[in-house]
């Protein structure tokens, strides 16, 4: 056996050992890293995993292979001298409103300089500080708190396959941006929150919404509903202090209780319905032969993926809204009658794991009678926030139990927080509808786990369903890639955007990697197994709901509901015919977009009031006009273009005449200075 | 200017002329881009990023690297005042001071009716003539800050 010397202390190496921090770490002993995750490629930036030999030499444990024989001192008062150093310059550029920052207590740099005992910055601070961009409903990025690890660029790229963010510039001016520092919310980001789940500092943080509800729980008109998600219960008490894994639903309706909520229910009910009209919509496919495979569609950073770009394969998505979504339907259209209220007097928060959910709830297709069907999203770490906030003693909290009628679920409906659970969920009701026979236990293992992308073929009766199950989103580009070019058969494939399903969605607590992933998915296959119902089809609220409001699973009223259509929304530049006349006067452009969001509100008809106003003013010489698909900025629609780049939100279609008056005008005299308009 | 909308055959025709282009050509094909647009539009990099399957993000993060690249349309005329040392020195900083009041701009920055561009480059190697100019490919040497007005100003009467 070989063998490397750590502290004085001999250590056995087997070869297979990535790195010295690894073996290091079988020692006992942590050593900090900011830009090194075990799930990505090795950067070796930050130097903070410096160590040194016995001859003096240092070396980054993140990317030295260990060799036998290597003497390592890991804490050298050379290399301390050094770690703190580099503590103190990070800091000296760094943005220290530490008291207010939303990362405050989870962060990897404040937790460094403490236990390193930085205790004064010698070097003068920054004097001028950039903006933050809060463009996405998502996330918030801080420029002003990045210390170049690379994590999230790492992250989006190799992890998600996506790229949305990236290092731009040199030397000094080095940052970390979107392509051609545009907002994040324009660019390719799906708003899965991987980012957030690595970045070691506040430089991105989840887009906080905590205001807002206590604002609703404030206010004595409102009847706030709440509805708390699978993965939730098995990492919400990580932020108390609770082991990795433990189901703390009932300490959190408790909470949610004292906090003011009126109802609270769970989003394992409405996990349910999905997975009844989902594998109903399946099971009819599957006879048919068409539209296969069918993607699952609860996960919206997937749905936002597909929609920018596989809309090849859209209509293969299941038309399924997904559970939160569902919920706030049903809440909307039907709840609210049942408490003999509107539904603007109802408000839905939803508790997530998940950032991507945020923008899935402002989307405009999910409103009922002008109304968004979930107003607020929060993630598990704003739920536990506000929990803080609050004061309350989550740990000596009596348990409470759910309300009804929606805080009655299955096993199926809890599996929905790990990677394969949708697909199982779908299994054990395929397999009795194909049979026509009851199982007592139908456990479907081969999708289980963590694996990033998992395939099973299922033989019930004489049919053979073929499964993938993937998370991540460069996983679901690697299967896409595959099923396009036929080079395999799937009847149904699950995508999860992050890596181990919604147990490790952007909104989770930290530390949010692959090990504590695991241990909130064991924690929920655990509660899984103790359920007495695991079967959706099981369920009795489920039953009743169709008998009282949607009739049966597929049914006109349950399309209504429960289902949902797809946009592409992909941006494809340069598609349009250039435009070959050549004229003295200099036209300005005014595109409108005409996408199915600022369509709704109004954008169609601001395009005509704009035409009709240059030509009252004789001005059409001097404008041309154009309707264009989707800028990307839906929530604040409508959106218009002026000239090349100049994007103007929100713009009403009653401020048509002020917004030709201060924003054309003027824009089309400093374009032709000489000619008089 | 007319807002010319980008024309992608140019950088189609060269992509179909070499195929088997992939990732480790990114600098080659910003450079060709550069040659056949004069800098690299936003249609043009959403283009190459689609056929090599490169984040756009990334191929923003090499064309900003390099100060090679540029990410705005050139002027018709370009002037390069030269701030070399010996430029520096023979006073390159009252020639850019002047070309800015004349036009307008910034250094970096292009007139707003497409006409003119106005930069700084470290040392063309023509240290005999400091302080040396650049308009689009012709040498000025031993400019004034009177010599370099009149030389704009005669092109900016020349395109009236």
């Amino acid at each position: 056996m070989d063998y490397i010397t750590i502290n004085n202390k001999n250590v056995p190496i087997t070869g297979e050992e990535k790195n010295l921090l690894e073996v290091i770490k079988k020692v006992g002993i942590e050593i900090p890293t900011f830009c090194y995750h075990s799930e990505l490629s090795v950067y070796g930036a930050c130097r903070m995993c410096l160590v040194e030999d016995d001859k003096g030499n240092l070396m980054t444990a993140c990317s030295t292979k260990p060799r036998p024989g290597m003497k390592i001192n890991t804490h050298s008062a050379k290399v301390i001298k050094i770690r703190k150093t580099i503590i103190e310059l990070l800091l000296a550029n760094y943005h220290q409103d530490c008291t207010t920052c939303g990362k405050s207590g989870h962060c990897k740099l404040q937790s460094l300089a403490n236990s390193l005992g930085v205790d004064k910055i010698r070097f003068k601070p920054r004097k001028e500080y950039e903006e933050l961009d809060r463009s996405s409903l998502a996330i918030v990025r801080n420029p002003n708190k990045c210390i170049l690890c690379g994590d999230c660029v790492r992250m989006c790229s190799e992890v998600q396959g996506i790229g949305a963010l990236g290092f731009v510039h040199r030397g000094p001016k080095v940052s970390v941006a979107p392509a051609l520092e545009k907002n994040i919310a324009d660019v390719e980001c799906v708003n899965c929150g991987q980012c957030v789940a690595v970045c070691p500092t506040g430089a991105i943080i989840v887009n906080d919404n905590t205001q807002d509800v206590w604002e609703a729980l404030n206010n004595p008109e409102k009847v706030v509903i709440a509805q708390i998600a699978p993965a939730v219960r098995v990492s919400i008490g990580e932020e108390f202090g609770v082991p990795e894994g433990e189901n703390s639903l009932y300490k959190s309706v408790a909470a949610l209780k004292l906090m003011g909520f009126d109802k609270v229910f769970d989003t394992a009910f409405t996990a349910d319905l999905t997975v009844v009209e989902e594998t109903y919509e399946f099971l009819e496919r599957l006879e048919k032969g068409e539209r296969l495979p069918q993607f699952t569609s609860c996960c919206p950073g997937w749905v936002t993926y597909a929609e920018k770009n596989c809309p090849d394969l859209l209509p293969n998505l299941s038309s399924c809204k997904s559970p939160q979504q569902m919920f706030g339907s049903l809440a909307k259209k039907y709840y609210a009658k049942e408490l003999g209220i509107t539904p603007d007097k109802l408000v839905v928060v939803s508790i997530m794991p998940c950032t991507a959910k945020k923008f899935e709830a402002k989307r405009e297709e999910f409103k009922t009678n002008g109304e968004y069907d979930v107003d607020f999203v929060l993630t598990t770490v704003e739920l536990a926030r506000m929990i803080k906030e609050m004061g309350i003693n989550f740990n000596e909290l009596e348990p409470e139990s759910l309300d009804m009628p929606f805080g009655f679920f299955t096993g199926a409906g809890v599996i929905f927080a790990s990677s394969g659970g949708v697909a199982e969920a779908a299994l054990r009701l395929a397999a009795e509808k194909i049979t026509g026979t009851t199982f007592d236990a139908i456990d479907f293992y081969d999708v289980r786990g963590l694996k990033g992308i998992k395939e099973a073929a299922i033989t019930i009766g004489e049919t053979t369903v073929k499964v993938a199950v993937v998370s991540g989103l460069g996983n679901a580009q690697k299967i896409i890639e595959k099923v396009r070019k036929n080079e395999v058969q799937y009847d149904l494939i699950e995508v999860m955007a992050c890596p181990g399903g919604c147990v490790g969605g952007g909104g989770q607590p930290v530390p949010n990697d692959m090990e504590t992933r695991k241990k909130r998915a064991e924690a929920i296959y655990k509660i899984d197994a103790t359920m007495p119902l695991k079967k959706s089809q099981d369920n009795p609220a489920i039953v009743e709901i169709y008998r009282k409001w949607l009739d049966q699973p597929n049914s006109e009223k349950a399309h209504h509901a429960l289902h949902t259509n797809y946009i592409h929304r992909k941006r494809i530049s340069g598609m349009e015919i250039s435009d070959e006349t050549t004229e003295n006067i200099k036209k300005l452009e005014v595109s409108i977009c005409v996408g199915t969001n600022c369509y709704l509100k109004g954008s169609y008809d601001l395009m005509q009031k704009l035409i009709a106003l240059a030509e009252e003013k004789n001005m059409t010489e001097l404008l041309e006009f154009k309707g264009t698909f989707c800028m990307e900025n839906c929530a604040h629609g409508p959106s218009v273009k002026i000239g090349i780049d100049n994007h103007k939100y929100g713009v009403q279609k009653d401020e048509a005449e002020v917004f030709f008056n201060d924003v054309i005008i003027p824009k089309i005299k400093s374009l032709n200075k000489t000619t008089s308009v | 200017m007319t807002t010319k909308r980008i024309d992608l055959t140019p950088i189609k025709n060269f992509f179909a002329e070499h195929p088997g282009l992939k990732r480790n050509n990114l600098i080659m094909i910003l450079q060709k881009v550069q040659e056949l647009y004069g800098y690299l539009p936003e249609e043009v990099i959403d283009f190459i990023s689609e056929e090599i399957k490169v984040p756009k993000a990334k191929i923003y993060g090499v064309a900003t690297f390099y100060s090679q690249f540029r990410l705005e349309p050139q002027g018709k005329y370009v002037i390069n005042i030269c701030n070399g040392t010996a430029c520096h020195v023979k006073g390159a900083p009252s020639l850019v001071d002047e070309v800015e009041g004349i036009l307008g701009i910034k250094s970096g920055q292009t007139t707003p009716d497409g006409l003119f561009t106005l930069e700084t480059v470290n040392c063309i190697g023509a240290c005999g003539l400091a302080p040396a100019v650049v308009i689009n490919d012709k040498i000025y040497g031993k400019v004034t800050p009177e010599k370099i007005a009149e030389l704009v100003n005669q092109l900016k009467a020349g395109e009236k």
